[in-house]
């Protein structure tokens, strides 16, 4: 993986840029020591580490508008950082580059349960913005499983997704408005408390633009009133492909899950191993949760059994209780840490048809045995999202390179099959060079002209999402300092 | 009333002069675009008249479901795709869209059959965005022709799909001002068992509204909520399998029974009249004057919609959109003064819509940035020039 050069010019104007920027920040905001800019190096794709130029650490609108002004006067690229939490190196920085983390800017602004919505700073993370309207049954529907540590700004830069996303939509559907901040420091507000903002839904484009458009201060979230109950059945099969096609027929009778969540042998195996939740050792287990009041609860669990019951399951367990719900689920949440107890992994993120499914297991068994590592699968079932993890050891020469080589595979063969490289964690550098893949140069082309328009000298992140070779001659252009 | 004047379709006069152009494919429409020489006014079904000059573009001819994945939940349809033939292909699947898009005939005195690529180009939603989302929020991929003539695609088919900027989004609502649709994928949903209404008589928007709210806060999933001041009732809609609804509309009858006399319509097929009168706006049919829609805050709607001077009032998404029907040619825009949303003008005279424009003028650091994507996207200012801004 490939990063630009760093640019010399930029380096040189480091001593400036930080006078310039201590008039705007307080010193606790502003980090230029190497020893504390090392803290910044990476995100949670570790394999790719740089240390920025600088880190800043604004609170308000205001000082982030300041920082960005002050920037784009001086031609320095800018990296926007929620928590570091990104897989996808969206916040890897560059040597010559600011990175501007929202972290500091947590605060709830404002709570409105008649009109059903939040507003809060986009350091505030995803599960402490549910925090703040548990108290009154409601709740913020995106749940990431790095919820607990993942920061609202980067949920909208992604446009993160979870598990319960098959009923409640991903963060553009739960995204009313937004206060943005240009690369130039103008500052604008998208939509509101209100639906359907006016205009060209520059909300919907800025949601998933990894954080190459604009910053993302402040946000007006939907919420909603939390269900009576909610309860999961654990399903096993001999054959992934009957698993997928009771997937298929439980949608098709008209039965909703909140989640339909899917594991593989090779990762209930590990599971069971780091976890012991008790689950059968079978090719295919499917986790299925249901929401609603325990009458409507037992009803669609009914239905959803009958329909299992056709598919002659090895195991079909229901919770009975808080406890069994939370042992069934135990396991699917220990999946990654499961994992990573055998080795270093790579999580990848490819969303394909669901009728695809059996087919896209069989071809990743395959290339497991051709790449020769080990693969598990998780899966968002009722939505196509695959989190293959391959297995690889960071510390053997060469290993790294496999794993992204299989990856890269894998990847293609879900663009291949109808779907996407990414369902949910962001292009990033991790998938930036298969852009062409998915998309033609022309494809590509309307969406860097929509980057002209929001950053025209392409200083926002500018090494993202897109091939280097597409964005050459944009990174290229003059700086308004250079 | 005074001074009101029937419905009409402005477009046929002012366009009836020029021919219309009807692509048979997306290479004939890459084409029709790049061989024209001024602006073109591009047309789906042609339900919603926007009163826009220009030679017509019509998407008809680029029509036909292309893929139905009933257990993906999803259809791929070219642009020109009537909705009734889509509707059809997903009650076969006991499917639907949820997004219950509106019909405007009625209320636009239009002729036409409503087409798929328009419903999104308008993102055209019901009363049921008010649960599910927008049409946008069903969009999942789209192809398009720009403004060079270049077939462009962006999204894809699956419901997850976060690879590159959300160029869907974009062309959803955008009323083919940024490229001309020519392929839509979208989401589908289960049609339910059956569902039921519960009617409330409320007297006044301001106890209608509280009423909606505090159904919407509540956790039974309500998936229509509105309000019809002529009637005096407050309307709330239950969907689900019928044990389900019948123990829901029990639950909000509970909840809610202090605000007014309550009455459980639990005849599907009553219900969904009912409804359908809410989504196409019914009442104000027949009735003389131009038709504003409204999008706000839902507590902001009592205060709001007392500014308005509207001769009819009809309120949907529990209070967050409301129709008003006023005297011709008034300025609504002015009158409604500052608030958390926008007015659209979706029915007048030429004149008025020349005058105060269908859109609400953007703020300018807004503005800037629509003008610079109608820039790259529609160099030559082809597509129905002037409609959005």
């Amino acid at each position: 993986m490939q990063m630009p050069l760093p640019d010399a010019g930029v380096l040189a104007r480091k001593d400036r840029l930080v006078a310039r920027l201590s008039q705007v920040l307080p010193p606790v905001a502003l980090i230029d020591d190497p020893a504390e800019t090392r803290a910044y190096e990476c995100d949670a794709l570790t394999a790719y580490r740089c240390a920025p130029m600088l880190a800043v650490l604004p609170s308000s609108t205001q000082e982030v508008s300041d920082v960005l002004r002050i920037c784009h006067e001086e031609g320095v690229p800018v990296v926007p950082r929620g928590s570091g939490t990104s897989l996808a190196g969206g916040a890897l920085p560059t040597a010559d580059s600011v990175i501007l983390g929202v972290a500091r800017m947590n605060a709830v602004l404002e709570t409105d349960y008649d009109n059903r919505f939040i507003r809060v700073q986009t350091g505030r993370t995803n599960l402490s913005v549910t925090g703040a309207v548990e108290e009154e049954s409601f709740f913020y529907a995106p749940d990431p499983s790095s919820q607990l540590a993942c920061a609202i700004a980067g949920n909208i830069a992604m446009n993160s997704g979870g598990a319960h996303c098959l009923k409640y939509g991903v963060t553009t559907n739960n995204l009313m408005g937004v206060t943005l901040v240009q690369m130039d420091g103008t500052v604008v507000e998208l939509g509101g408390a209100h639906l359907d903002a006016g205009g060209l839904d520059l909300l919907g484009v800025i949601c998933g633009s990894e954080g190459q458009l604009g910053v993302v201060t402040e946000a007006t979230l939907r919420i909603l009133r939390k269900p009576e109950g909610a309860r999961p059945v654990l399903m096993g099969f001999d054959e992934s492909e009957v698993a997928g096609a009771c997937v298929s027929d439980i949608i098709k009778a008209g039965v909703l899950p909140v989640a339909i969540e899917f594991m593989d042998r090779p990762c209930i195996r590990a599971t069971e191993a780091f976890a012991h939740a008790g689950y059968p050792d079978c090719e295919a287990l499917l986790i299925i949760e249901v929401e609603g009041s325990d009458p409507e609860i037992a009803h669609q669990l009914t239905l959803i059994k009958e329909i299992a019951a056709r598919h002659h399951p090895v195991e079909l367990r229901e919770a009975a209780d808080e406890d069994e719900a939370g042992r069934i689920w135990l396991g699917r949440k220990s999946a990654f840490g499961a994992m990573g107890q055998i080795n270093d992994y790579m999580c990848l993120d490819g969303t394909i048809p669901v009728s695809s499914l059996p087919m896209v297991l069989r071809r990743i068994g395959e290339m497991s045995k051709e790449f020769g590592l080990d693969v598990g699968n998780v899966f968002h079932a009722g939505d196509g999202n695959m989190h293959p993890l391959i297995l690889f050891d960071a510390n053997k020469p060469g290993d790294l390179e496999i794993c992204e080589a299989f990856g890269a595979e894998i990847l293609k063969l879900c663009v291949e099959v109808g779907g996407c490289l990414t369902g949910e964690h962001g292009v990033g550098v991790e998938k930036r060079d298969l852009m062409l893949f998915q998309y033609d140069l022309v494809d590509l082309e309307a969406q860097l002209t929509v980057k002209d328009v929001f950053d025209p000298a392409w200083l926002l992140n500018p090494a993202k999402v897109f091939p280097l070779e597409v964005t050459e001659t944009r990174r290229a252009r003059p700086k308004a300092a250079a | 009333m005074t001074g009101g004047v029937a419905p009409r379709a402005p477009q046929s006069i002012l366009t009836k002069k020029k021919m219309m152009m009807t692509p048979q494919s997306e290479a004939d429409l890459c084409d029709a675009v790049w061989q024209a020489e001024g602006p073109l006014a591009i047309r789906g079904g042609g339900t919603r008249l926007t009163g826009q000059a220009g030679e017509p573009l019509s998407v008809a001819g680029l029509s036909g479901i292309t893929l139905y994945d009933p257990g993906a939940l999803t259809m791929v349809a070219q642009a020109g795709t009537p909705l009734a033939e889509i509707e059809t292909a997903l009650a076969s699947e006991n499917q639907r869209l949820a997004f219950e898009p509106m019909d405007h005939r009625a209320l636009l005195g239009t002729a036409g059959a409503p087409s798929i690529g328009g419903i999104f180009a308008a993102n055209v939603s019901g009363p049921r965005r008010v649960q599910v989302g927008a049409a946008r929020d069903f969009l999942l991929g789209v192809r398009y022709v720009d403004g060079m003539g270049q077939a462009i695609k962006n999204g894809g088919r699956v419901m997850k799909n976060v690879t590159g900027y959300d160029l869907v989004k974009l062309m959803a609502g955008s009323w083919g001002t940024l490229g001309v649709l020519s392929e839509v994928s979208f989401k589908v949903l289960p049609r339910p068992e059956t569902e039921a209404t519960l009617r409330f008589a409320v007297g006044g928007v301001e106890a209608a509204v509280r009423l909606l709210s505090a159904a919407l806060g509540a956790p039974y999933e309500v998936s229509g909520a509105g309000y019809d001041p002529a009637q005096g009732a407050a309307l709330l809609r239950i969907e689900g399998f019928a044990d389900s609804v019948a123990y829901r509309a029990g639950k909000l009858s509970t909840l809610l029974g202090a605000a007014g006399a309550v009455d459980l319509v639990d005849d599907p097929a009553k219900s969904a009249l009912l409804w359908a009168a809410v989504r196409d706006v019914a009442p104000f049919r027949d009735a003389l004057g131009d038709v504003w829609r409204i999008s706000c805050k839902p507590s902001q709607a009592p205060e709001l919609a007392a500014r308005l001077e509207a001769e009819a009032l009809l309120f949907d998404w529990g209070g967050g959109l409301i129709w008003a029907l006023v005297p011709e040619g008034s300025d609504l825009r002015a009158r409604a003064g500052t608030y958390d949303g926008h007015a659209t003008l979706m029915r007048a005279a030429p004149e008025t819509r020349v005058q105060l424009g269908m859109f609400q003028p953007q703020p300018a650091p807004l503005a800037a940035i629509e003008a610079g994507l109608r820039a790259k996207f529609d160099p030559r200012g082809i597509f129905n020039p002037g409609l959005m801004g």
